[in-house]
């Protein structure tokens, strides 16, 4: 139920985001959710796409560095509360969130959220146990 | 006033035969004292007794840092560790550093060519002096705390930094000299002017400036800025530390110790001597010291030398200011830093060596800043932000712990640094001195 | 066990000629004394008005406390006894803020200090076959040039390292064969968690000795640390105000610091009354300078608690010793040998506008070296929501608190309220070190 998320590294220069847009446009490739973590000179550009390994291979023979990592989809009601009803689960557990960012699906009335967890199985676990929706690569195709 | 009359305003003539005096006991006296010498002579095929007078020096082979470094830590040495009073050491070109060390006689030396140093730049006896060169490993805080303890001057050891405290020092205990870095005496003054100190009003007439390189406009703005005479020191740790040359009141060049270290310019490609007045590399003879003597030692700086007798009286060859270096070593904040040494750093980091670059320059606060610009790779790459700084942070710790400068880290994306067919680039000096 | 002595005679001087010499330098400290215009005054008012008021030994009493106020209150020239001319170093205490204190030395002063170091360093054993690595800081600090003095008059190979530069620190100890270290406790330590990644091993390494000091520490980590660099360690107490190292060091019995008589009149002081505690009883250590020309200091009170040992040293020297300091009587901070007061770090974060005036200071060891955190409150009104502004402020409030402690703080910045709030006097100092 993990889901990869490509992060790339951007120095804090005009136009890098751009550029990753617009190459991502060229080989048709959606993004799914996205958000840009900066620092004082460089920032971290995170997506979710529905190919991540082909995208990757895009990125990386167009002379960006990117990785992959797992990250978990929880889809939660788009009305305010619904955040912090997911968070509450967490809070009250060990499970350390690390970052996380939100993307409003436009096919339904529902939000996604993204969630980096130190341990994500264990999250998924929890998230099950607490009957909240998990999405899955499948599902990610198809918003 | 002069310290050594004696010495310092020697006639020429007379002043050759000291000098062939001393060139035959010193070729001697490392001939059966240090083995690497020996083997050096032999190599040329020349003996001690075929120097007679110090014309012969040219038969005597040149030393380089190579010879220091391959021979680390005390090879080079004509006596044995335990007989050095003192020990200090330099940046080398990779990983050991350079060693030079001082006998009780070295130090009484040091002290010597010092306090002509002190007397040439207009010091007199009992004045303060603020010694705001690094004390330590560094010979430039103890190479002056030496001469100004010979001369007999009011020393307060300041050392460098903590610019508050040095602009405190000096509106309380009213030193007439100052001795530091020239970029850190006009650091000085932006933060004096912050704190709403009167800059021309200050206590320091005279300066005495060096450990880097600094140009003729600069010692214009840093008088006129601070209302006080600005002078050129010049040495380097391999031959005693600072105290090798002087400016005197003139700024006519700086008289450089004959009698003791033995100057010649050569054309660093052919190893001759070029003719009188041109530029070349300045190579120097150590004719007295004890611990580590170097002949023909090819300090790697780029000068120009003139023999006429000066207005002062003295008649001490003068050089030129530094135009140059014939490698590339950079000076920051006055330590002298080898792009090979970074490369040794990261490389010990990374396990391979990521595409680096070094950005030199100087920010209108007049400090040197030292930036190294890394290539991200996948290898160093990281999804989270606290990790990448880590990595920086782990450079510059690393860097800080070996070389003892501070400097910045940038990272950026590949390609960033242009790839060259030949030598890579290592350095972008963008500082107009 | 050999002894060795730098002097003999003065050494091992018997009590009743220690006392006459004592009387003797300090009437000769007295006259000094009432040169300079703190102590005309002081003394005056005591009545003591040359040194024929000193008629015996005990006289001293009659002489008034003189206190780190009095030094800051005389800032500079209140206690110079001497023409600035015959003024050959001067040493100030750390920081900018608040007013500092300034020791002057004449020639002969620096001299005498050397000897006394000197005498310290041949009392522990080392030779002039010792190579000496001076791990102390140079320049303001009375550490690295105090030591330096005595080993060269010693004759030892000297390297003058000053601190920090780990890898260099090692670098070195293998490559020269250091045989005797001048060093903080905390930092011997990190040196040695440190060895392994240079891939240095005690083998490699030639250590005898090593004089810890600048920072309380206790008899279980003289212990550790000789277990873990099989080297012996003494015990080093000075302090500026009475030049430097070299006030009080341990022989080679390692019991207790011998404090060199015929230079400090020692006394413990009941820190509250000022009367005298004499020996045995844990008190304040107030010491006069019996030998100093440019800065005479009478009865200064050190602020650090000892007690003196009773009886003689197996060594043979008459001069007694003082225990390990146990703690201070005022507020200063010891960080990594640096000694930092509250108050200076208040004054900053007073001076800055983006941050509250609730903050905390926090100690804690990283690894065996200590750790500042100044923690603050960001005002809600200065954020914009821009990590770069936030790197920036937290930026500019470490370089400020250098420039005041010397140290390197670590900043911690807190949502408002998020700092503990105390009623009555503010618990800014919370200090979670292991003690040593």
């Amino acid at each position: 139920m993990k889901l990869t998320q490509i992060s790339i590294f951007l120095e804090n220069r005009k136009g890098r985001l751009y550029e990753v847009c617009s190459l991502l446009g060229k080989h048709k490739i959606n993004i799914r959710a996205l958000t840009v973590a900066e620092s004082e000179q460089f920032g971290i550009l995170r997506i979710v796409v529905d190919k991540p390994e082909e995208t990757a291979a895009i990125l990386k023979k167009n002379g960006f560095v990117a990785s992959l990592t797992e990250i978990v989809a929880v889809e939660v009601a788009d009305k305010p509360g619904g955040l912090a009803e997911i968070l509450k689960v967490f809070s009250q557990s060990n499970i350390n969130v690390e970052y996380m960012y939100g993307f409003v699906e436009k096919k339904s009335d529902k939000a996604m959220l993204v969630f980096r967890f130190d341990e994500p199985d264990k999250a998924i676990a929890l998230l099950k146990k607490k009957k909240i929706k998990v999405i899955g690569r499948k599902e990610m195709g198809d918003l | 006033m002069i310290w050594n009359e004696k010495m310092e305003c020697m006639d020429l003539e007379d002043l050759k035969n000291v000098q062939s005096d001393r060139l035959k006991d010193i070729t001697d006296y490392v001939y059966q004292r240090s083995p690497v010498y020996k083997k050096k002579f032999d190599a040329v095929g020349v003996k001690p007794w075929e120097i007679k007078s110090i014309g012969d020096i040219k038969k005597l082979p040149f030393t380089v840092k190579e010879d220091l470094r391959d021979n680390y830590p005390f090879g080079l040495f004509s006596v044995p560790s335990k007989e050095l009073a003192e020990i200090h050491v330099s940046s080398g070109t990779t990983g050991n550093p350079t060693v030079v060390g001082y006998t009780k006689d070295d130090l009484k030396l040091w002290g010597e060519v010092m306090a002509r140093a002190l007397c040439c730049a207009g010091a007199k006896p009992q004045d303060k002096i603020q010694i705001a060169y690094g004390y330590g490993l560094f010979t430039g805080g103890l190479g002056f705390h030496y001469g100004a303890m010979e001369m007999g001057l009011s020393i307060i050891p300041a050392s460098s930094g903590q610019t508050k405290r040095q602009l405190k020092i000096m509106t309380d205990f009213k030193p007439r000299i100052l001795a530091c870095t020239p970029s850190y005496a006009l650091y000085m003054a932006e933060e004096a002017k912050e704190m709403g100190i009167k800059l021309r009003d200050s206590s320091w007439e005279i300066g005495i400036f060096g450990a880097e390189p600094w140009s003729e406009s600069m010692r214009k703005e840093i008088e006129s800025t601070w209302n006080m005479l600005a002078t050129d020191v010049y040495g380097l740790s391999e031959i005693i530390g600072p105290g090798v040359a002087q400016e005197c009141q003139h700024k006519n060049g700086l008289h450089l110790f004959s009698d003791v270290f033995y100057p010649e310019i050569i054309d660093s490609k052919t190893g001759h001597l070029v003719k009188e007045g041109n530029k070349g590399e300045l190579v120097i003879t150590t004719l007295t010291k004890r611990g580590i003597p170097l002949l023909r030692y090819r300090t790697r700086d780029i000068v120009s030398i003139k023999y006429e007798k000066c207005k002062c009286g003295r008649t001490s060859p003068r050089i030129s200011k530094i135009t140059g270096r014939t490698d590339d070593m950079i000076i920051v904040r006055g330590i002298n830093v080898f792009p090979s040494q970074i490369e040794h750093v990261l490389l010990g980091i990374e396990g391979t060596l990521p595409h680096y670059q070094l950005i030199v320059d100087r920010k209108a606060n007049d400090l040197d800043e030292l930036e190294i610009m890394v290539e991200v790779d996948q290898k160093i790459f990281s999804d989270e932000i606290k990790e990448l700084r880590a990595f920086e942070e782990k450079i510059k710790k690393e860097i800080e712990s070996v070389l003892g400068v501070f400097v910045k880290v940038k990272l950026v994306e590949p390609k960033t640094i242009e790839r060259s067919e030949g030598k890579a680039k290592r350095v972008v000096d963008k500082r107009v001195i | 066990m050999d002894i060795n002595f730098w002097d003999k005679e003065i050494e091992t001087i018997d009590k009743a000629a220690l006392k006459a010499l004592q009387l003797k330098r300090l009437k000769e400290t007295v006259s000094y004394a009432l040169k300079t215009t703190f102590y005309k005054s002081r003394l005056k008012k005591a009545g003591i008005n040359s040194s024929d008021d000193i008629k015996h030994w005990e006289d001293y009493k009659k002489i008034p406390l003189t206190t780190k106020d009095d030094l800051r209150e005389c800032y500079p020239n209140g206690l110079l006894a001497v023409d600035m001319q015959e003024v050959v170093r001067l040493h100030t205490s750390s920081g900018t803020t608040g007013t500092p204190t300034v020791i002057y030395h004449t020639k002969s002063d620096i001299n005498h200090w050397a000897e006394l170091v000197a005498r310290s360093i041949v009392a522990t054993g080392a030779t002039n076959k010792d190579v000496f690595q001076n791990m102390m800081s140079y320049g303001m600090f009375t550490g690295g040039l105090g030591l330096h003095y005595g080993a060269e008059k010693v004759g030892m190979t000297v390297i003058p390292m000053g601190g920090g530069n780990t890898k260099r620190q090692i670098q070195l100890m293998k490559d020269f064969g250091s045989t005797v270290l001048h060093v903080t406790p905390s930092y011997i330590l990190h040196i040695h968690s440190k060895l392994e990644e240079c891939g240095v091993g005690l083998n490699d390494l030639k250590l005898k000795k090593a004089y810890l000091g600048a920072e309380p520490y206790s008899e279980n980590t003289r212990k550790k640390v000789e277990h873990l660099f099989k080297m012996d360690v003494y015990n080093s107490y000075g302090l500026s105000e009475m030049n430097g190292p070299g006030v009080a060091f341990e022989c080679v019995h390692k019991c207790g610091m011998h404090v060199w008589e015929d230079t400090y009149l020692l006394e413990v002081v009941d820190p509250k009354t000022g009367g005298s505690l004499g020996e045995d009883k844990e008190g304040e250590i107030v010491l006069t300078n019996l030998n100093r020309r440019a800065t005479p200091l009478l009865r200064y009170r050190t602020r650090d608690i000892a007690f003196i040992y009773k009886g003689l040293c197996g060594c043979k020297r008459t001069h007694r010793r003082i225990s390990r300091i146990t703690g201070r009587t005022d507020d200063m901070l010891i960080i990594n040998g640096v000694n930092v007061y509250p108050s200076q770090i208040e004054e900053v974060i007073m001076r800055i506008p983006e941050v509250g005036t609730n903050y905390q200071i926090y100690l804690e060891k990283e690894g065996t070296l200590d750790k500042l955190i100044v923690k603050v409150e960001i005002y809600s009104k200065m954020f914009r929501g821009d990590i770069s502004e936030i790197d920036a402020l937290k930026s500019r409030i470490i370089e400020e608190l250098r420039a005041s402690i010397i140290i390197h703080p670590t900043v911690e910045l807190h949502e408002p309220g998020a700092l503990p709030v105390f009623e009555g006097k503010a618990k800014r100092v919370v200090d979670n070190r292991v003690k040593l």
